[in-house]
């Protein structure tokens, strides 16, 4: 076994060969190798060091093959009270065989659509990692809602992930929604082991003229996962994108997302809460770039962190000079419940046109003393006030899940993590 | 919207008032960068041994530095090579007192309403006016030392005082701090010196005024303030500059000391040349100044208004490590035609019951860019640390942008960090209103400038505000009104 660094982690896994895609696949290794590895000297890894902790975790660097999952697991996973379709992925492919409800579905795997222009929404100059998946993705999924289709059941995209050690899971998903089209994905995770693993993901959805797509995503990753996940959307006129991340745990998550708003009247919704403990590091980086005027955004993450976890925070608003008439609201809370937990969040501006309205906001600080004291006085005890507490704080991004059985499903975990479900 | 667009374009083809220089003879060091100038310099103002050793170490760490890249500024690379270091107006002989004072550099301050005339003491503000590389005049001297405190040019401390120089130089802004710092230490020709013995309340306002008159000449000047146990000044920065086509370089450097109990308060207003309205010409105004609040209960506060120079790159920082000490940073930053400012600050919270807070108000027209870039971070130890930022931009035109870079790092779970931001453009409904109370829209416009800035210009010691509302009223409501 050979000692993997910085430097040359991927080198070797790069030369493997991959199905199809050839030219896209070389792109993606020209802007990887041009591009390397993220160090904390670059401005977009400053605190997330990617690269170090895949050097300590992993000690090889191999593609993850699928393997068999049962239908009683895959009935096991499903969140309670799910009604719709379910996609099922063992480490990032496709198991057509498991999957259910999906006669009405337009879907298949990646590799049947040698002519998707792949790295086109998500483009592999921007991204290291994006380049990275695009050189050596294997697996994932093409989903496309024909136009005028409103999709009322929501669609689950469930992934098993088994790790021997060193996998790597490159997941590709494409996501195509037509004009007046309306659909909801729900992401999953399911892991069957705690060994290190690292999953490279990179979502690309184009939302045609007065769509409405809504992405939840929760994050509940194994112990030792180091997770990146690049997830860009392009929006055309009049349409509507909501995001809502919830993540809970993993080694090392980072996930970057981003909204291209590319029609007027179009709007970006991005809402995230992230709870952490342990050792946990979770990265948020959103991205919404303004291109055109009278489009709406609004971001609200919101981050408990205890132990000695991390929460990184770097929302970027970009305004383009035409994009006049912009509405774009972004705002970050943290509550730290211990000494060692550290936040750090820069929401960025950057603003090129003049008649706009634009505003950030971001806070960090801790219980409030009194509130827990006035609880406490009321026979409630601490920990129960303290969970009381948090939910009110945090619970507020649920709120934007449209779908209520999932948003249910949601509000118990979170609950039960704050120990204020009693 | 005519009318508004008429009221901008008046405001964006505002001409430089301060733009003229005078001729006088110069003593100048040949033009270039090596350590044979480093000596020249040192030598020119008599200086130690160790002074010469200490710039020739910056020199040195400077060599092995590269130019910083990341602000939100684009300009050509400056040729340092090309620069003249030391350039100072000749005088016979050293002036004892103001009277011995070549009249025609009196004059020069005089025509930019900056009275240097003891016997004037109608503004009551002891000044130390730089022009180019060299202190030309201290006021109010014999006044300050009577309360035993030191205001002099920095040759002069080196001379006077090198135990105090020797102790504080460098202690905030390490030579190796970063690019221009380093060039600073090795080059720096003069400045101002400022000592407040412990218990002492400084009466007056002491003040520095900065004019760069040379062609081709770089400004590296050093301010060191350093304020010993309970005591207190109010501290002015002024500065103007010919209007000539090619870039000049600011490099200054800005070292403030404050012990227990100290507190200190530094205002700034800065109207270097910022170009013509093509964007030729203009100051490439990279400055580092850094506070320490190095005693528990010691307070510095920063104040700026900028509106001149074409490229700023300037953070005035704040290390709060005494318990209880408390930073403020006041700030209103106007950009125009192709003006470029990245500009903000740092509060490093060190100490427990640390205090910050933070007003930054950004005001971009014309083609400008106008970026805030701040850090608010709070140490394991920093117990109880308090932070509340608000960054507002205000966007007069299409074609002028305005960015926020706020970097919050919080490693305390005690601490308690806001941060907020807004841009926007004047409101058509807030002109609505003021229009339906018969009040022009140019008064209106005019109207809400002045409340968008009187946070800060409230901060500003009264002769100093009445300067800036001057110069607010010049570059901006001057158009309206």
């Amino acid at each position: 076994m050979s000692t993997l660094t910085k430097e040359n982690l991927f080198e070797g896994f790069l030369e493997s060969s991959f199905a199809g895609f050839e030219n896209i696949r070389k792109e993606g290794k020209v802007c990887f190798t041009k591009q390397g590895l993220p160090t904390l000297k670059s401005e977009e890894y400053k605190f997330t060091s990617i690269a170090k902790k895949l050097e300590q975790s992993l000690t090889s660097i191999t593609g993850a093959k699928p393997f068999e999952v049962s239908s009683e697991e895959v009935k096991a996973a499903i969140p309670t009270g799910f009604d719709g379709s379910v996609l099922v992925f063992a480490n990032g492919h496709l198991q057509n065989h498991l999957c259910l409800e999906v006669e009405k579905l337009n879907f298949s795997s990646l590799n049947e659509k040698s002519d998707l222009a792949i790295g086109s929404i998500a483009k592999a100059e921007k991204d290291p990692f994006a380049a990275l998946n695009q050189a050596s993705f294997e697996g994932g999924v093409y989903i496309s809602i024909p136009k005028k289709e409103v999709v009322e059941k929501p669609i689950l995209l469930l992934s098993f992930i088994k790790s021997n050690e060193g996998d790597v899971i490159s997941p590709r998903v494409w996501i195509e929604a037509g004009d007046f089209a309306e659909v909801t994905f729900i992401t999953h995770t399911i892991n069957n082991s705690d060994k290190p693993y690292f999953v490279n993901k990179v979502v690309e959805i184009k939302g045609g003229l007065n769509s409405q797509i809504r992405y939840y995503r929760l994050q509940n990753e194994g112990k030792n996962a180091i997770e990146v996940s690049n997830i860009e959307t392009n929006l055309l006129q009049d349409s509507r994108f909501t995001s809502v991340t919830i993540s809970l745990s993993g080694e090392m998550v980072r996930n970057n997302l981003s909204l291209n708003l590319l029609g007027s009247n179009s709007e970006g919704n991005m809402y995230g809460i992230y709870l952490l403990n342990g050792k946990t590091h979770v990265d948020n980086h959103t991205n919404v770039d303004h291109t055109i005027p009278h489009a709406e955004s609004n971001e609200l993450y919101k981050g408990i962190l205890a132990d000695q976890s991390r929460g990184v925070f770097n929302g970027k608003i970009f305004v383009r000079q035409d994009a006049q008439k912009t509405n774009a609201f972004q705002q970050n809370n943290n509550i730290l419940l211990s000494e060692d937990a550290i936040v750090n969040t820069k929401p960025q501006l950057e603003i090129w046109a003049d008649d706009v309205k634009c505003s950030h906001g971001c806070t960090t600080g801790q219980l409030d003393e009194e509130a827990l004291f006035y609880l406490q006085a009321r026979g409630i005890d601490k920990l129960q006030a303290k969970g009381l507490l948090l939910y009110a704080f945090a619970g507020e991004v649920l709120e934007h899940i449209q779908n209520d059985s999932f948003r249910e499903y949601c509000i118990n975990l979170v609950q039960n993590r704050l120990g204020s479900n009693f | 919207m005519s009318k508004d667009n008429q009221i901008l374009e008046e405001f964006t083809s505002k001409e430089y008032e301060h733009g003229w220089s005078v001729n006088f003879e110069a003593d100048e060091a040949p033009i270039g960068l090596n350590e044979e100038i480093i000596k020249w310099i040192s030598a020119k103002k008599e200086e130690p041994q160790w002074l010469l050793e200490w710039r020739l170490k910056a020199f040195k760490t400077w060599q092995n530095m590269t130019e910083p890249n990341w602000a939100n500024v684009t300009y050509p690379k400056i040729d340092l090579q090309s620069l003249r270091y030391y350039s100072a107006p000749k005088q016979n002989n050293k002036p004892k007192s103001l009277d011995e004072v070549d009249p025609e550099l009196l004059q020069i301050y005089e025509r930019l309403g900056i009275n240097l005339n003891e016997q004037k003491k109608l503004q009551g503000i002891a000044v130390d006016a730089v022009l180019d590389s060299v202190s030309v005049a201290t006021t109010f001297k014999g006044t300050l030392s009577k309360l035993g405190i030191i205001f002099c040019s920095f040759s002069e401390a080196v001379k006077e005082h090198p135990e105090l120089v020797k102790k504080y130089l460098g202690s905030v802004v390490p030579m190796t701090d970063n690019y221009y710092a380093a060039l600073n230490s090795a080059v720096f020709s003069d400045g101002s010196f400022c000592y407040i013995p412990k218990g002492v309340r400084c009466p007056m306002e002491l003040s520095t005024y900065f004019r760069i008159n040379a062609a081709n000449t770089g400004q590296f000047e050093r301010t060191l303030i350093v304020a010993e146990d309970d005591s207190y000044v109010s501290y002015l920065e002024g500065c103007t500059a010919p209007q000539r086509d090619e870039n000049q370089l600011h490099a200054a450097v800005v070292e403030i000391y404050a012990s227990k109990n100290a507190e200190v308060k530094y205002s700034t207003v800065q109207n270097w040349f910022p170009g013509d309205k093509e964007g030729k010409g203009g100051i490439y105004n990279f400055v580092t100044k850094r506070g320490i609040c190095a005693g528990d209960n010691s307070k510095i506060s920063w104040t700026q208004v900028e509106t001149g120079s074409a490229v700023t790159w300037k953070y005035p920082s704040c290390i709060l490590k005494g318990d209880n000490s408390i930073g403020e940073f006041y700030s209103v930053a106007v950009t125009n035609n192709y003006q470029q400012a990245d500009t903000g600050t740092k509060m490093i919270h060190i100490g427990k019951n640390t205090k910050s807070r933070i007003v930054s108000k950004g005001i971009s027209a014309g083609k400008s860019q106008n970026s805030y870039r701040g850090q608010v971070q709070v140490m394991k130890r920093a117990d109880n640390a308090r932070n509340f930022s608000q960054c507002d931009s205000l966007l007069m035109g299409d074609k002028c942008g305005a960015h926020t870079f706020p970097y919050i790092d919080i490693n305390n779970s005690t601490a308690k960090v806001e941060h907020e931001a807004t841009t926007s453009k004047i409101g058509e409904d807030q002109l609505f209103y003021c229009n339906q109370r018969g009040i022009s829209t140019e008064d209106a416009v005019a109207l809400i400038v002045n409340g968008y800035a009187k946070e800060v210009l409230n901060q500003l010691p009264m002769e100093f505000a009445v300067e800036a509302q001057k110069l607010l009223a010049l570059t901006l409501e001057g158009s309206v009104g």
